[in-house]
This record gives structure tokens, C-alpha cells and sequence, in this order.
């Protein structure tokens, strides 16, 4: 009962600052209603015993891309640029309402939350609860799967995101100076 | 999650959660950035308390280590925030020496 109530306040709080992010324009403000969105998630998957999904969310979310776009702001002017509404709201919004309803019909025959008969608790779930201490000695059953079964999967996301990483060190790194800005140049001691 | 829980962690729960809803409406209507710092660093911390009564409500001790790591994250955060009202940017123009990726490791 209880864990309803704070699901429901936490994803009205997530409505209410999605609608806010979209209706501001000073950007500042919007960064830390990111960040605010970002802890309320990790806050809904907590609840839903979700742990290492709201580890992720709290350390990517709320961590560094809130530092990565305050930065960013840094760089760059701190108002969005008002633009004249080009279009009709009717089409999208038709076509939002109408993907939006197939969706909610999708979700009517999914099994209930937490359901021991589901087809992902039931398809290779025991294999790997049964399997996974005998074979790989690690303790926690999901950092076998990530470490151990799809080690070269985890191999191939980190070098992925490394290389995410030094491209974003790259555009928004390195210092600037006054007469940089005057005269744009890569500072030879970057990197 | 189990049904009965004490009375006292529901009404912390109760209070977290209208402390978070008056944290939401200061970052939505802040008038000046301090104000909106200021909530957001407030809505940091109500999470960790939140989280802690959850995991108290639900017997899941382990949830404490998360409300820790959301701890250090949200005054990691604060800090970067502050850091760029202060200076106007996270480059340092004078003598001080500090890249952007030291700020991102806080």
C-alpha cells in the first residue's frame, strides 16, 4: 500500500517537472530540473527493487551528465532562442495521442509487476540463478551475467562509452583563454 | 514490500514526501538561481531519507548503501553547480589551474 502511494507521488512529481523542463526557457533552471527528474527516477526504481538500474541513474543521471551540461551552459549562452511556431499543433498532437493509446493497449496483457509466471522470469532466469555461482563464483547473480556470461557485450558498451567520453572531453575540454577566444586555436597542452 | 509497516515510518514517509512536493514548487518558481540551488540540494537529501524509510519499511538493508551513494553524488553535484555560478564558467581564466575534468570528478 505504502509503496503504491510513493509511486504514484514520485510519478506525479516526474509529470510535473517533465511539463516544467519543456515550458521553461531559462536553461539553467532546466539543468536542475534534469537533475531533479533524474533523482525522482532513480527514487520510482528503488521502489520497484530495481537497485543497480538507480545506481545507474543516480551516478549517470544525476552525476555527471548534470556536470556535463553545466558545463556545456558554460561555453554557451544561458537563454533558449524564441522561436516563432512554425506548424499546427493538431497533426502531432494526433499522432502523439494515437501512438501514446497503442502503447497503453500493449501494456493491458503484459503480466502484473513482480508476476513468478512471467515469460522473463521463466526463460533463462533459473538457468542463470541455478548455474551462476557453481560456474562463476561471483555472488551477485546480475554481475555474473554483465562480467562474466556477456563479458565481450560489457567489453564492446565500455569502449563505447570511453570513446563517448574523450569525444566530449575533446569538444567541451581544454581551458580557453581571452585572447584564445580572439584568435580559436587548439591549446597544444590539451588532450 | 510488506504490508504493515510502523506508524512513525509512514508519517516519515508522509513528511518526506510534501517536503519534496515545497523543494519541487521553490525549483519551479525560484526567482534567482540560489533559490533553485538551494531546492535542488534539498531534494537531494530528502531522496536519501526517503530512500533510507524505504529501506526500513521493506527490510532491505542493503537500500542504505544506495542512500549513501546518492548522498555523495548530490554534494558532488552541488558543488559543480556552485562552482559554475561562482566563476561564471568551469575554466579557469587566471592563475588557478583546474580543468573541467577535475570538476567532473568533483
Amino acid at each position: 500500500m505504502i509503496d503504491v502511494i510513493i509511486n504514484v507521488t514520485l510519478l506525479a512529481f516526474l509529470a510535473i517537472t517533465a511539463v516544467a523542463i519543456i515550458r521553461m526557457s531559462n536553461l539553467f533552471a532546466i539543468i536542475m530540473l534534469f537533475s531533479m527528474f533524474s533523482f525522482l527516477s532513480a527514487g520510482v526504481f528503488i521502489v520497484m527493487d530495481a537497485i543497480d538500474v538507480a545506481f545507474t541513474e543516480a551516478a549517470v543521471g544525476t552525476g555527471v551528465s548534470t556536470v556535463l551540461m553545466l558545463a556545456t551552459l558554460a561555453l554557451t549562452k544561458d537563454q533558449k532562442e524564441k522561436q516563432p511556431v512554425a506548424h499546427r499543433p493538431w497533426l502531432p498532437l494526433t499522432v502523439v495521442i494515437v501512438t501514446g493509446s497503442a502503447l497503453v493497449y500493449g501494456t493491458l496483457d503484459i503480466p502484473p509487476f513482480g508476476d513468478p509466471d512471467a515469460p522473463a522470469q521463466t526463460h533463462v532466469a533459473p538457468e542463470y540463478l541455478e548455474r551462476s555461482i557453481p560456474e562463476t563464483g561471483v555472488q551477485n547473480v546480475v554481475t555474473s551475467v554483465l562480467a562474466s556470461y556477456r563479458g565481450f557485450d560489457t567489453l564492446g558498451e565500455v569502449t563505447v562509452v570511453f570513446t563517448a567520453g574523450i569525444a566530449v572531453m575533446l569538444l567541451i575540454g581544454g581551458r580557453r583563454r581571452k585572447e584564445e577566444l580572439e584568435q580559436p586555436q587548439g591549446d597544444p597542452d590539451d588532450a | 514490500m510488506s504490508m504493515e509497516a510502523h506508524p512513525m515510518l509512514l508519517a516519515a514517509t508522509a513528511a518526506i514526501l510534501v517536503t519534496l512536493l515545497l523543494a519541487l514548487v521553490r525549483a519551479l518558481r525560484g526567482p534567482t538561481h540560489y533559490d533553485r540551488i538551494a531546492a535542488i540540494n534539498m531534494f537531494g537529501t530528502k531522496t536519501v531519507l526517503l530512500i533510507a524509510v524505504v529501506a526500513f519499511i521493506s527490510g532491505r538493508m542493503d537500500l542504505l548503501d544506495i542512500a549513501l551513494v546518492y548522498a555523495l553524488i548530490n554534494f558532488i553535484g552541488v558543488i559543480a553547480v556552485l562552482r559554475l555560478v561562482a566563476h561564471g564558467e568551469f575554466h579557469s581564466t587566471g592563475s588557478e589551474d583546474i580543468e573541467p575534468g577535475e570538476a567532473d570528478r568533483g
